[in-house]
């Protein structure tokens, strides 16, 4: 951390003289590329609202895990996500209901189980708010080194199975004429999912998670003709709205997860302006 | 047009056989004893109503589908040796909004380098010398989503023809395609056929072409009803009372 101190201390903004101001412009420079590339995925499979509920799964297994008196919740809630994407898949596989039903129920029911559990006994639900708002300039440097972790291994997993998982979004029934094992790829990127989304969310809250997880894809796919275009510029946009919103909020002291989510939405609009034809 | 060999043995001309294949999901019976030679260098046609099982067929042989009875691939002259096979499904609706190029798909489909790095050079010049195959080199970098149907059935049978199969299977390949394009692909397919020497395995619902491009058509309504060149199936009575057609048979 000392080095990147050093670095910020050489750039002329006043701003970066704070120590959680330049903590907060690191997480964003490591979630910018984190986000952006899992957003493409995730709009691509439409998975879009699974994602959000996955964010309100994981607030559920820190609930279970600080009733059960565990030192890191964290993990109990990367436990509880990645058991609530499995059980998602299964009944998804051998169910006739649309997805986006299903993930409503399993979203409601997941939301009500933390709230149950969070408020047993009388207890008061304030100490989880910052789960459910979050704030990227209080985020430490051991999140932050969290999030490189994440990023490293999410950019390994997507060297090794992008290819696939676009097939299998794109098309499940040409991706399975091919070989590829559909169900296995849908698992493997919803667990994927669970995972980080889980592991980031204390550091950043639920608000600029999702839109982070949702609105970089969304905007690159109105302007992107292929795949290279499509992971650049959701890695670039999602770049711009971390640092024009990290700005925002330092100048106008408003919340940095709203003026960053803000931006993307207005990145989205801009996006949709200059969208593509038909071609 | 080839002889269409009968009889039960046909050795190494045989480059797919299918014998008493029968198809059972949960207690519904699909397939029963259907029976099927498919030789070296045929066009193949599977017709039948809708819900007559051809689908189910297909996957059976495909190995995508638990069955019952006999399937048996081999490679022309190479005794022992597993044919390779070669699958365009039924025309796939893509999303007109996803980002995805033709040059993508091939990557996606056939390279081990992620296809969001972008097109090698030597990548481009393997997918273009694909393409050319069913003369869509001009569609290389189109989005598939914007495809017109017998566009994507063209990039599908390049992909379909990489490696070069023994035996071609395609699902409804005339299905939204619009008459000229039904013409051009089965005009493609047959040109193919000839210049790769191979098998091709398809299910249509379009009779008219039938007469001009297959060896040999077999009429499957749960179980294989009648088969033999286009002209016997189309003229034969099992095919009026399956498809309800008073006398005289398809035109």
């Amino acid at each position: 951390m000392s080095v990147w101190y050093w670095l910020c201390e050489l750039l002329p903004l006043e701003m970066l003289r704070w120590d959680f101001i330049k903590n907060a412009l690191l997480a964003i420079l490591i979630m910018s590329p984190l986000f952006g590339l899992l957003s493409t995925m995730i709009v691509t499979g439409r998975m879009s609202f699974f994602s959000d509920a996955l964010g309100h799964s994981a607030f559920t297994g820190i609930a279970i895990g600080c009733i059960c008196g565990i030192a890191a919740p964290i993990w109990m809630a990367v436990a509880f996500s990645v058991a609530f994407a499995l059980l998602f898949s299964f009944v998804r596989s051998r169910s006739n209901q649309a997805a986006d039903t299903l993930i409503g129920v399993f979203s409601s029911t997941a939301v009500a189980l933390g709230i149950f559990i969070a408020t047993l006994g009388g207890d008061s639900f304030t100490r989880y708010n910052k789960y459910l708002i979050g704030d990227i300039l209080s985020v430490t440097p051991d999140q932050i080194g969290t999030l490189a972790l994440v990023l490293a291994a999410v950019l390994v997993f997507w060297v090794l199975f992008s290819n696939q998982l676009t097939l299998t979004a794109v098309h499940p029934q040409l991706a399975g004429s091919r070989g590829i094992p559909v169900g296995l790829s849908q698992t493997l990127f919803t667990t994927a999912i669970a995972v980080v989304v889980t592991l980031t969310i204390s550091s950043v809250g639920l608000l600029i998670l999702n839109s982070l997880l949702v609105l970089p894809g969304a905007s690159a796919r109105n302007i992107a003709r292929n795949l290279k275009q499509y992971h650049i510029l959701s890695v670039v946009l999602a770049l711009i709205a971390g640092l024009a919103g990290l700005f925002i909020s330092y100048y106008l002291g408003t919340s940095a997860g709203a003026s960053i989510s803000l931006c993307l939405g207005a990145i989205f609009g801009i996006c949709f302006c200059f969208r593509k034809r038909r071609a | 047009m080839r002889p269409f060999l009968h009889g039960g043995s046909c050795g190494d001309a045989c480059c797919l056989r299918v014998q008493n294949l029968s198809v059972t999901i949960g207690n519904n019976q699909i397939l029963s004893d259907v029976n099927l030679h498919v030789h070296c260098g045929q066009l193949v046609a599977v017709i039948g109503p809708n819900g007559a099982g051809k689908s189910t067929f297909l996957k059976a042989v495909l190995g995508q589908q638990d069955y019952d009875g006999v399937i048996v691939f081999s490679a022309p002259g190479q005794r022992g040796r597993k044919a390779k096979i070669g699958y365009v499904p039924q025309s796939p609706a893509f999303d007109p909004g996803d980002p995805v190029s033709v040059a993508d798909l091939f990557l996606c489909c056939r390279s081990r380098r992620p296809a969001f790095f972008g097109t090698s050079k030597k990548q481009r010049e393997w997918i273009l010398s694909c393409l050319d195959r069913v003369h869509g080199c001009d569609l290389i970098d189109k989005r598939i989503g914007t495809l017109s149907g017998g566009e994507l059935q063209r990039v599908l049978l390049a992909l379909a023809l990489e490696p070069l199969p023994n035996i071609l299977i395609l699902d409804e390949p005339l299905s939204g395609v619009d008459i000229e394009g039904q013409t051009g692909l089965m005009d493609m397919l047959d040109e193919i056929r000839k210049e790769y020497d191979l098998s091709i395995l398809m299910t249509t619902h379009d009779f008219s072409l039938l007469p001009r491009y297959a060896d040999q058509v077999v009429l499957v309504n749960h179980k294989t009803v009648t088969k033999g060149t286009p002209e016997e199936v189309l003229a034969s009575e099992e095919f009026r009372q399956v498809f309800h057609m008073p006398g005289g048979g398809a035109k």
